[in-house]
């Protein structure tokens, strides 16, 4: 299986599996049987760890994810108050200094319904498929989508309440998010009506920021509890079709978070932070099929386990540009 | 294997709780974007769409939500339809009576910053439009019906919505309350149609921009003068085959409640 057969396998809710002997390549295989034998290794963790319990190392690429997430739809906001068309519209489709962009499960949503697609929206899905197949497909979500950081948020309540033992989290089964997709995707085309756009949180709130809010944020506030109390993060990872959406076409992308089985400790802190930690899997000892792999296309790019390594094992990379960050 | 089996039963146990509350979750959420369709068929509410609307099924399924209509409107009568609207949430529409639209942006500016044909980009010029046709529903209680005339604020001095006056200022649309009237008999829904308008301007030999091809061909509204005995002139209000259902006329009626309001389930069959 290949490595993009198995990313792509894994967007759409396969559990990881474990590397088969002849699938790992020679040079990792060595660097898993040194860990193995290496008995001061939970030592060194330990050692680590508790170093890290001191100076919490600033998570600073979210800071600056937060701020470019602001951003995006801050432009949005006093582009339409101040009347200066800078970028009209919302985050479904929108005009950039005069350029057409669409968001792709909007425009896919609208193309299934209407059946016919003017040149302007074919124009718009184009330009945004590129950019974001250049800038990594899912970073849309957490770089974006103004759903996830409100997301975050919840999840950090979410967290805390979950340390008090006041909440549990459920998972649900990841193939619901694949279901979800088919089945808005048919409804659009049998119904003639962009039925997901009515309960799009991200619509949702990017019309309330842009256009005043109303009462669809009900909506919005009750997925937020719900991933308060019930579920951690439970829209972006079992539900949402825009995620999909977006991973697929960020499946083939240059820009990739990148980990390094050579200085790994497998401490397993970049899991506890992921909200997609079915992609991590490979970090897990003995799981890397080589020296360096490249993390999979459910992938938001959001950096946190970037952050959050204590041996820089994960890095930003773009192919063709070498590593950046 | 008595052993194997009561290791597996919780693990067995946890899998089929988690595939329930998948099963629960799909049902959940599915239902609820399923729940949109009940405002949709049951027309619970009957919107006025922007000019160059589709049909109201194909409008819905064309409209990505995006609001770019909204933001060019000069007179901001574009508004976004609440989630109450199923389907419909995020779709634009118009509330004549608080906004109309007077196409004082001349070139359609909602149809041309439309992304995606929702609006049709087939038409050019405020007479090609079909956003629905204006109903005298209350001609009992029309001023000019009455014979009466009017005198001032045609709205009042609260009302917030806009027109432009070319005489005023040919770009900017003032507010209606800064734009007081003085009328033997009231005729401000024929003297403020901008189907109207434009067909004085022709016929003076000044179409708008200098552009024959703003000149409508048909009129929209004209006043009619009622035969009876009595010696007040009275005249009714006629709506006639070029109203495309702005609802200028329904905004600056100023009987409360109105007499003319739009029927945007009417139309002239000219919609795409």
């Amino acid at each position: 299986m290949s490595q993009l057969t198995r990313s792509l396998a894994e967007l759409l809710g396969r559990d990881p599996k474990k590397p088969t002997p002849d699938e790992i390549s020679p040079e990792a295989k060595q660097l898993h049987t040194e860990a193995r034998a290496d008995k001061s290794r939970i030592e060194k963790i330990r050692i680590e760890l508790a170093e890290q319990a001191v100076h919490k190392p600033p998570e600073k690429l979210r800071r600056k994810r937060w701020a470019v997430l602001i951003l995006v739809n801050l432009l949005f906001v006093v582009s339409y108050l101040l009347d200066i068309q800078l970028l009209e519209g919302a985050l479904t489709a929108s005009r950039f200094v005069g350029f057409h962009m669409a968001d792709l499960n909007s425009a896919l949503q609208v193309m299934l319904a209407y059946k016919h697609v003017v040149i302007n929206l074919l124009i718009g899905t184009v330009t945004v498929f590129i950019m974001w197949w250049l800038l990594g497909g899912r970073t849309f979500c957490s770089w974006v989508c103004p759903y996830h950081l409100l997301a975050e948020w919840a999840e950090m309540l979410h967290e805390y309440l979950a340390k008090k033992k006041i909440v549990k989290d459920h998972p649900f089964d990841r193939r619901a998010r694949t279901w979800f997709w088919i089945i808005f995707a048919v409804l659009a085309l049998v119904t003639g009506y962009t039925v997901y756009e009515t309960i799009s949180p991200t619509g949702i709130i990017s019309r309330a920021l842009i256009y005043g809010p109303g009462i669809a944020m009900i909506w919005v506030i009750l997925l937020l509890l719900f991933e308060i109390f019930y579920s951690r993060r439970a829209w972006c990872r079992y539900a949402c079709p825009i995620g999909l959406t977006y991973g697929l076409v960020g499946a083939t992308s240059p820009f990739k978070v990148q980990y390094h089985l050579d200085s790994c400790f497998h401490e397993g802190e970049c899991r506890k932070v992921c909200l997609v930690p079915h992609v991590l899997d490979t970090v897990i000892m003995g799981r890397a099929r080589g020296i360096h792999v490249d993390i999979g296309a459910d992938c938001t790019r959001c950096g946190r386990c970037v952050d959050t390594c204590p041996t820089s094992s994960l890095t930003f990379k773009f192919k063709g540009l070498g590593k950046l960050l | 294997m008595h052993k194997a089996n009561k290791q597996s039963r919780p693990v067995a146990q946890r899998a089929r709780r988690k595939f329930l509350r998948s099963v629960a979750l799909g049902v959940g959420i599915i239902g609820a974007s399923l729940l949109g369709f009940i405002p949709v068929l049951q027309q619970w509410v009957v919107r006025l769409r922007p000019p160059g609307a589709l049909g109201e099924q194909k409008f819905l399924a064309s409209c990505i939500k995006c609001g770019q209509c909204v933001q060019v409107c000069p007179v901001k009568a574009i508004k976004l339809a609440e989630l109450d609207e199923g389907f419909g949430v995020g779709s634009p529409y118009i509330d004549a009576r608080a906004q109309a639209c007077d196409f004082s942006c001349d070139g359609l500016q909602c149809v041309l910053a439309c992304p995606t044909g929702a609006l049709t980009h087939e038409i050019n010029y405020p007479h090609e439009t079909d956003m629905g046709i204006a109903k005298v529903v209350r001609p009992e209680s029309c001023l000019a019906v009455r014979g009466q005339g009017f005198k001032g604020q045609a709205r009042g001095t609260a009302f917030r919505g806009k027109l432009r006056y070319e005489e005023v200022d040919r770009w900017k649309p003032i507010l209606v309350r800064d734009h007081p009237y003085d009328l033997e008999l009231c005729d401000l829904c024929v003297r403020q149609c901008p189907i109207e308008i434009r067909i004085t301007q022709c016929e003076a030999g000044k179409p708008p921009s200098g552009d024959e091809n703003q000149c409508p061909p048909q009129h929209a509204i004209r006043l009619e003068t009622i035969e009876d005995a009595s010696d007040t002139k009275r005249m009714r209000p006629v709506i006639l085959d070029g109203c495309v259902g702005c609802g200028v006329c329904e905004m600056i009626c100023p009987v409360e409640p109105t007499v003319i309001e739009m029927d945007s389930r009417s139309s002239r069959g000219i919609r795409v």
